[in-house]
Formats: structure tokens, C-alpha cells, sequence
């Protein structure tokens, strides 16, 4: 199947009438995913969004449920998302990190029903990536420009139209109720083309890296790597595999709802205890924590390192601390940042 | 449709109790608004709940009671922020929130036909009394070997339970050495700090396992002890309370390595925390 650019808005206008459709939005000089009620709002020619589409299953703030206390109990109304969704133009990086997410709401004992009705209720469309940034390494952890990992149907930006593969069945039942031209001969040549010759130039070599962190805890190595780390935490919001939240209650006196909101490892009141004392009360423990969890508990836990090599945490940290140079000197070799 | 972990079960405050003389301890006792609402809640001793008060917000708290104790349930609170607070003003008969019961409990199977040594300071003795309970009770008695409590706070006014650690004196199928800080007006007791208690009362570690909560002092001191006595770290069980939200392992804030206290613990043996970081 095609999509003739200049036929995409009109395109997703047509799904608009069967999904709420989530495309990358230009913002002032940045683009993020926003839910659009116009095709003409989206824009495809982006390189990744600033915030990660994580989002849209994971809302930043989100609404648990509400209640109400009256004499005869508490009156609690559960906010459960139920609506159709598409994510149009969802990059491969982002679309592989909602795969991992998927171990952590729907763990060995629990399962997180707000997560994972949205995400049973939303299909992928993927745009592949002809240039790679230069803060892009997805092939260094198993992805790639046109990977597939959790996707329901791929785009390829062939020029002047988008050729596109079905991949899942949810794919192909997106695209049955359209009228979309056949791909032919010479648009499915130009697609093996253009993922010919995309090519991501940054490689991690994470050769080692886990084994190390296996027994590196107590390395003197953290007492310098988080040196210049502000605690911003800017890096934990922008990257699309974490998840920690915090719950709050949002109130007036017993009537209100429960809210869960983004809450992040950096900041030293993240595990405060009651007490005073804190297991992780500084800089070097946190960021610590923070290349732990991805580089190895995730990887003792769900098999995977929970990266997908985006670049967000390099590209908008303000001290520029960038998490290849913390791989590569684990790994007590030079990454090659070919930027 | 799956099962909405998140959701509180709404409980009745039917007792708020003030434990310890400095007022800052409370128990409360929560009863179910509806009788099905038990059948659902099948908890072992060691495990926690997350209690809700509606408009400020939910904590994480051991429960104290027994699932021998049928009809309620019991959490002795200490006052420490927020919740707690809101939770030591409730009037009774208000409504609170119960969401659980979480985590692991302690290994009750394991235990079976072993001696135990039960040690605990201070307000960390909820769970403990909650194992107590349950092996005090007339059906689960026989299942255990002897059965050792050993109980320190500063002052004999901070010790939780009094009523209850009175009828444990006066039985024989439980050594109930209860010990403060400091010689006080009226106490009769031992005085002396848990470790050094410890050393001289606890039975050895043949066929035994030892359970301890407390402050992070008294552990830290009493582990040598029960070392020398001979206790293997697989056979000494301690509990951890790392700061909590969601209590089943999505908020990422209460690990320790690669394991979250909430969903693979709150119980460990000390063999298990050895092979983990000292983030606790
Ligand atoms: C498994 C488990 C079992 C537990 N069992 C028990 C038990 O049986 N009994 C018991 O009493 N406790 C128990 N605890 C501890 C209990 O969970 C905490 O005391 C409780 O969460 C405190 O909640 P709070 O809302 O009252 O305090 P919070 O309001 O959360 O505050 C706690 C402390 O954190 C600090 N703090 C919080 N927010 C901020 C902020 N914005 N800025 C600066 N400082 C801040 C404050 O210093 C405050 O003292 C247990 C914990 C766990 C994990
Ligand atoms: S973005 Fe940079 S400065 Fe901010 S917390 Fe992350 S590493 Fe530290
Ligand atoms: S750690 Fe950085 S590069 Fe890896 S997925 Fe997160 S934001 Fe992207
Ligand atoms: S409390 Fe959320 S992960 Fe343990």
C-alpha cells in the first residue's frame, strides 16, 4: 500500500473518524506527539520528538480513579481509558521501548490496568528513520532505523509518498477500511533503497558492560562518573523506557481523586523515608541507580536493557553528560561518537 | 476484565488506640464495610497494606493482626507525616481505605517443626506480632517448635502491646523477655539493650530460625550475636521498609539491586541481602 503525501492529511483525517490519532506536532522549534483533530496538524518530516510518545499509555499525569466519602462510604469511580488509538509515525525506538515497558506493567504478579487497556487498544504505525541523528545508536542495542519491534504496520518515506508494510493483524485492520493505492514494483524497490542506505553512525559497544556492572557497585569509578549531574532530572522525563511515577491525592477534604504522576530517580525525596534516612542520599547514588536499573536490573529482571539508544537523555541534558561516555568507560573502553 | 490492583477496599475505623505513652504510636482497628470483602483478603504474617485516607493520600504499614484474628484487621502507625497524621486524627467510625495485602510474607512453611527466635525494638514489632499471633494460635501451635520473643524499646511506656505481652508472660508455650534501655520507676523486667539480651537468652541456632525487625542500631549489633550462636544467614529473616507508592513493583522506588522490596520482598534472609546492594 501507498500514501501519496500530499494525500495524508486527507488520510488521517478518515481514521480520525475510527481512532483517536496521536501524530507528531510542531511546537515552537520542537515536535512532540499530541492528539490531532485536524490531518493537516501532523507532520511527518521530524527527527524525533523532544518528549517520548510513552505518554500516550503513560500519561504524565493521569487520573487513578475518583471518589467521594459520604455517610454511607466511599464512593470510588475507577478512570479507566478505554478509547481506540493510533500513534501515526511513531519512530522504532519509541515503538521497541513500549515493548519493554510492557514487563514492567505487566509484571510476574500485578498487572496495571490503565497501561495495559490502552496499549491492547492502540496500534503502531511506524516511520522509518532514513537519517539517523547524530546522537542515535538504537543498532548498538538491537534496533535499528527500520526495526520492527512492536509495530503494527511501518512507513517508508520513499520521496514524495510513504510506502507502507503491514506487519500484525491490528495493522492490516487499520488499513482494510481505506482506500489506498497498491505499492508497486519500483515503490517497494525504492523502499529497499532508502533502508539500504540509512545508516546510524554511533555505536555503543556494550561488550561486557553488564558483566561489569555485576560486580562494580562498590567501584570507585561512581564516585567521579556523576560528577557534573545537576539532578535535573531531565533525563529520566525524555527517555522513553522509564517509569517511575508517584501517587498524590488531589482534594478537597474527602472528595478528590487519586493521580499518579512521572517522578524520577534523580531526585534525593524520591526515597526518603519516613525515618529521615535515605538509601540513595546523593548524586552518586542516584545516577548510579539510574545506569544500574537500565544497564543491568532490567537486564537480571526482563532479559533486555531498558535503552533503545534514542539519544533524548544526550541531547537535552544541560551539562551534556552523555551516557555513551558513561557506558564507554564502564566498559573501560572509547566509544566511538561519531557525532 | 483484570483486577484493578490500585483500587482500596473501603474499611471501617472502628478503634483508634493510642500504644505508647508518648502518643506517638497509634493502633487502629479496621473492620470490613462488606463480610465478602474478607474472603477476598487473604494476607500471611510479614505481608503489608497500602491504608488510604481518602483526600490526603495512601501509606505503606505492616499488618499487625493475625489472619487467625477473623473480622479485622490491626496496624499500629507511627507519626511521621501526612498520612500518618490524618490517619492519628481519625474520629472512629470513619472510613479508610485498605489496599492489599502486599508482598511476601514470612516463610511460615520453612518454619514448620523448627525453633524460633523472634526479635524486635521499638514500633517495628507490628508483623512480629502478627507471626506471634498466628503461632500462638491453638491450631498452628503444634506445627512449631519453641518459640522465643525477645522485645526491647527505650522505656517500658514505648513498648507496643502491653495487655497482650502480659498474657504471653503468664503461658508456657512461649519465652517472652521483654527488656528497655534504662532502669525505670515501676518496671521489673530485664534492662538491657536487645543484642546483649540476646546473647544471653536466645536458644541455640540448632534446628532454629531467627526473625528480626528493629531499628537499624539494634540490627546492626544484634547480628553478631546471632552469628556467634551459630545462625547461618539463610536461617535469619529480616524485613525492610524502603520508601513505597504503588506496593507492586511499577513505581521503581523501593528497590534494593534488582529486586523491588514491595513485590519480592518486604521479607528477605540475610543470604538473599547479602548478594544485594546496602540500599535500605
Ligand atoms: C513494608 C513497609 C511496612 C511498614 N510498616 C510500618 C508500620 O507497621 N508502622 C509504621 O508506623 N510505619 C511503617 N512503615 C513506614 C511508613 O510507611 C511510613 O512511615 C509512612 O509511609 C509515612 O507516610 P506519611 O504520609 O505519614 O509521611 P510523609 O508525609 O510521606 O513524610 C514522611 C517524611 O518524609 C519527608 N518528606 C516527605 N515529603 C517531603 C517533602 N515534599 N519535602 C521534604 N520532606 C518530605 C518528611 O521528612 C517526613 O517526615 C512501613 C513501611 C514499609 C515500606
Ligand atoms: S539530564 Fe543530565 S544533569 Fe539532569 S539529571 Fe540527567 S544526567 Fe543529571
Ligand atoms: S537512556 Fe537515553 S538513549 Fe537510552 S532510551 Fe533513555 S533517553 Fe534514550
Ligand atoms: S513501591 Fe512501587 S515499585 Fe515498589
Amino acid at each position: 500500500m501507498l500514501i501519496n503525501k500530499n494525500e495524508l492529511a486527507g488520510f488521517l483525517d478518515q481514521l480520525m473518524s475510527r481512532y483517536q490519532v496521536f501524530a507528531p506536532v510542531k511546537e515552537a522549534d520542537y515536535t512532540n506527539f499530541k492528539q490531532i483533530s485536524s490531518g493537516t496538524e501532523a507532520t511527518l518530516d521530524y527527527s524525533n520528538t523532544k518528549i517520548p510518545p510513552k505518554g500516550i499509555l503513560f500519561p504524565q499525569t493521569e487520573k487513578l480513579f475518583s471518589y467521594s466519602c459520604g455517610t454511607e462510604g466511599a464512593q470510588v469511580q475507577e478512570c479507566i481509558d478505554q478509547q481506540k488509538k493510533v500513534v501515526f509515525g511513531i519512530r522504532p525506538c519509541d515503538a521497541k521501548s513500549l515493548v519493554l515497558l510492557d514487563n514492567v506493567f505487566n509484571n510476574d504478579k500485578y498487572q496495571d490496568p490503565y497501561y495495559l487497556t490502552r496499549r491492547e487498544n492502540t496500534i503502531l504505525v511506524g516511520l522509518g528513520c532514513n537519517r539517523p541523528a547524530g546522537t542515535c545508536f538504537c543498532t548498538s542495542l538491537g534496533g535499528g532505523p527500520f526495526d520492527t519491534t512492536g509495530l503494527d504496520a511501518l512507513l517508508v518515506d520513499t520521496g514524495d509518498k510513504y510506502v507502507v508494510e503491514i506487519l500484525t493483524e491490528r495493522g492490516r485492520e487499520l488499513f482494510s477500511g481505506t482506500t489506498l493505492p497498491e505499492a508497486g514494483e519500483a515503490d517497494r524497490a525504492a523502499a529497499a533503497a532508502v533502508k539500504e542506505t540509512a545508516t546510524v553512525s554511533c555505536t555503543v559497544n556494550l561488550d561486557g558492560v553488564k558483566a561489569k556492572l555485576d560486580t562494580d557497585f562498590y567501584d570507585p569509578i561512581w564516585d567521579g562518573l556523576h560528577e557534573k549531574c545537576l539532578g535535573c532530572a531531565v533525563c529520566t522525563y525524555t527517555c522513553p523506557t522509564c517509569h517511575c511515577f508517584d501517587i498524590v491525592d488531589d482534594a478537597v477534604d474527602a472528595n478528590g481523586c487519586r493521580v499518579r504522576n512521572w517522578d524520577a530517580c534523580m531526585f534525593p525525596l524520591f526515597t526518603l523515608h519516613g525515618s529521615g534516612h535515605n538509601p540513595r542520599p546523593t548524586g552518586k547514588e542516584r545516577f548510579r541507580q539510574r545506569v544500574m536499573h537500565k544497564f543491568k536490573y532490567f537486564v537480571d529482571n526482563y532479559n533486555v536493557m531498558a535503552c533503545v539508544g534514542c539519544g533524548r537523555c544526550i541531547k537535552n541534558c544541560p551539562v551534556n553528560l552523555d551516557i555513551r561516555a558513561i557506558l564507554a568507560e564502564i566498559q573501560g573502553s572509547e566509544a566511538r561518537l561519531d557525532k | 476484565m483484570m483486577r484493578n490492583p490500585y483500587l482500596p477496599l473501603p474499611m471501617k475505623l472502628v478503634k483508634n488506640f493510642t500504644e505508647t505513652d508518648d502518643k506517638l504510636v497509634h493502633t487502629f482497628t479496621l473492620e470490613y464495610l462488606n463480610a465478602a470483602d474478607e474472603a477476598g483478603f487473604k494476607y500471611s504474617p510479614g505481608q503489608f497494606a497500602e491504608l488510604c485516607v481518602f483526600g490526603k493520600g495512601e501509606a505503606p504499614f505492616g499488618i499487625a493482626s493475625s489472619p487467625t484474628e477473623p473480622g479485622h484487621l490491626k496496624f499500629s502507625v507511627a507519626k511521621v507525616g501526612v498520612v500518618s497524621t490524618a490517619l492519628h486524627l481519625m474520629e472512629e467510625g470513619t472510613m479508610v481505605g485498605v489496599r492489599g495485602p502486599l508482598g511476601n510474607s514470612f516463610p511460615l512453611e520453612d518454619f514448620k517443626g523448627k525453633n524460633l527466635v523472634i526479635i524486635g525494638g521499638g514500633f517495628a514489632f507490628t508483623t512480629l506480632r502478627a507471626l506471634t499471633a498466628y503461632i500462638l494460635n491453638p491450631a498452628n501451635r503444634g506445627d512449631f517448635g519453641k518459640l522465643t520473643v525477645i522485645y526491647g524499646a527505650r522505656t517500658p511506656g514505648l513498648l507496643l502491646y502491653k495487655d497482650e505481652l502480659a498474657e504471653w508472660e503468664k503461658r508456657d508455650d512461649i519465652d517472652l523477655v521483654c527488656t528497655i534501655d534504662r532502669p525505670a520507676e515501676g518496671w521489673n523486667g530485664r534492662v538491657g539493650f536487645v543484642p546483649a539480651v540476646t546473647k544471653e537468652v536466645a536458644p541455640g541456632a540448632d534446628n532454629a530460625y531467627a526473625v528480626i525487625c528493629g531499628p537499624p542500631v539494634m540490627i546492626k549489633f544484634t547480628m553478631p550475636e546471632l552469628e556467634a550462636l551459630g545462625f547461618p544467614p539463610e536461617r535469619i529473616i529480616m524485613s525492610l521498609e524502603n520508601r513505597m507508592k504503588c506496593g507492586i513493583g511499577m513505581c521503581g522506588r523501593c528497590n534494593v539491586g534488582n529486586k523491588y522490596v514491595c513485590k519480592d520482598g518486604p521479607v528477605f534472609t540475610r543470604a538473599e541481602l547479602n548478594q544485594l546492594p546496602n540500599e535500605y
